[in-house]
């Protein structure tokens, strides 16, 4: 078997795939070019373009609020990484008690439909603006009272309800078949859950849980509405203070700096998760 | 082997297929004649599947030709789906479409791909089906059938485009002995009825008793094809022999 060369056939027909590929490349390539094209001339041959180029991409107003905004932005990325890992728990155990049939867990059942009902309904900036100005408002002893900590609180119920409907749909969409053969080998129905259920449902949501994250690190931005001083606050101030919304571009870039390598690492697990598991299957 | 007037509907010749450094397919010539049945015997993982697979282009080839009624559909220029509207398959583990009801799984591909009236799609649907004993089954959803119903489906499924060549892939492997009976009768209606069949089977008597011709498969090559009243009973090659004796009944 290892003295096999391929056929003048088989060479000819790689030819042709090849130069296939090549059409394929360029045709990609010449449509990327005209789209792109025709949409930067149509911005910039408008006549309100050197207009919204000094307001809105002004380098020197970049440079100047570039610091602060750093700053800024510093207490969403701490905001966004702590909120994070408390939404993943919060939301995984709410999905987990709506699904629990336990006659003693009925209350707690109870509780996490009702949470997830409410929570999802309440607009963000709503939760954020009532957290933030009530609970200090309480004076009770032994509570944190910065805007920035009730914020925080609020991000999590709020995204702790989203979460926890992502993570039962994908509960629920694994096959009962799997159920029944945990419970045949006589794993308990929480057993069957943590080791069977739950692991192939967390890499089936894997997508929308990375679409809520995305959110969630645009969201943070919310915590300007309470005074908390972020990026979007840091850039509002320059910017009322020097007529120019450049600094709000700024902060758009960072947010999308950030949310990108987020989205390839998580195509990179989802694939990875694939070729373990369905190497060579139909 | 089987030389008639006129050309074979397939015709292999040197076919390789490989998945990566592994050799999955060697120097496969085979021919299938319009009206034959042709069983592909041999062990898990000799290639039966794969080569099925490779037939209705499912799979690229490494080498070697593949012609479909005179064409080489082997060629990267071909449209693939052109050749797929004329070749039915149906698989082991029936790939039904669960969120479809048993009748729309049937007209999917006559009205999308064939472009036929639904109306005339559904009655050659619901012809197939009360004539393969799913009358009752119709608007359900797979999963709610038993695995013999849903191989049937399947089976109707495939036949629903009017297919010039069928390929099934195991089709009794996943079913308990009782079911294997009924979807094997309806296998044997179509041979009887001329339809140009290929079929990865373990089960020898049905070959015995339908295929026009019966090839072996060891490790990736046809070590061995005939007419299965000579290569089942008196076969040439010491392996196939070995095989045979694993497989069939002690009695012969």
């Amino acid at each position: 078997m290892t003295d096999w060369t391929p056929s003048a056939h088989e060479v000819e027909r790689r030819q042709i795939r090849n130069s296939q590929r090549r059409r394929t490349v360029l045709q990609a390539t010449v449509v990327t070019v005209v789209v792109f094209g025709v949409l930067t001339a149509v911005v910039v041959r408008s006549p309100g373009w050197p207009r919204v180029h000094e307001t809105f991409f002004s380098g020197y107003h970049a440079r100047h609020s570039f610091h602060e905004i750093l700053k800024g932005f510093w207490v969403n990325v701490r905001l966004f990484l702590i909120c994070e890992p408390c939404i993943l728990v919060l939301g995984l155990a709410v999905a987990l008690a709506r699904q629990a049939r336990s006659a003693w867990l009925v209350p707690l059942r109870l509780v996490a439909v009702v949470y997830t009902d409410i929570m999802r309904g309440v607009p963000t900036l709503l939760l954020v603006i009532l957290l933030a100005f009530g609970m200090p408002a309480l004076q009770l002893q032994g509570i944190p009272n910065s805007p920035l900590f009730w914020s925080g609180v609020a991000l999590i119920v709020s995204y702790g309800a989203y979460v926890a409907e992502v993570f039962r749909a994908g509960i629920d969409s694994i096959h009962p078949s799997q159920m029944n053969s945990a419970a045949a080998l006589g794993l308990s129905r929480a057993q069957a859950m943590r080791h069977v259920v739950v692991p192939q449902a967390v890499r089936r949501v894997v997508p929308p849980l990375l679409n809520d994250f995305v959110s969630l690190q645009k969201d943070t931005a919310l915590v300007s509405s309470v005074g908390v001083f972020d990026a979007v606050f840091s850039a509002t101030d320059y910017g009322n203070f020097n007529f120019n919304f450049t600094p709000l571009v700024v902060v758009a870039g960072f947010f999308v700096v950030c949310t990108v390598p987020l989205a390839r690492l998580c195509d990179w697990l989802q694939r990875r998760w694939t070729e373990r598991e369905r190497a060579g299957a139909l | 082997m089987t030389t008639s007037g006129t050309d074979p509907l397939v015709e292999v010749t040197d076919l390789r297929k490989t998945y990566g450094d592994k050799v999955v397919l060697a120097d496969i010539d085979l021919a299938v004649d319009r009206e034959d049945v042709v069983c592909l015997i041999g062990s898990s993982g000799s290639g039966k599947s794969t080569l099925l697979r490779c037939l209705n282009l499912l799979e690229q080839i490494d080498d070697g030709v593949i012609s479909f009624d005179g064409v080489e559909i082997s060629d990267p220029r071909v449209d693939p789906r052109a050749v797929r509207k004329r070749i039915g398959m149906v698989f082991q583990a029936f790939n039904l479409f669960p969120h479809l009801t048993v009748l729309d799984n049937c007209v999917l591909a006559p009205v999308r791909v064939h472009h036929v009236a639904r109306r005339e799609a559904v009655a050659r649907a619901t012809d197939l089906l009360a004539r393969f004993g799913l009358s009752d089954q119709v608007d359900k959803h797979p999963d709610r059938l038993s695995g013999g119903q849903q191989q049937r489906v399947a089976l109707v499924r495939a036949l629903c485009t009017r297919p010039e060549l069928l390929l099934l892939d195991e089709i009794t492997a996943a079913l308990d002995p009782e079911l294997v009976g009924d979807v094997l009768t309806i296998v044997r209606d179509l041979a009887e009825a001329g339809t140009t069949m290929v079929l990865a089977t373990h089960e020898m008597s049905f070959a015995r008793e339908v295929a026009t011709k019966v090839c072996f498969l060891d490790g990736g090559r046809i070590l061995e094809q005939g007419p299965p009243a000579q290569l089942l009973v008196d076969p040439e090659q010491e392996r196939t022999r070995q095989f045979l004796r694993r497989v069939l009944p002690p009695s012969g």
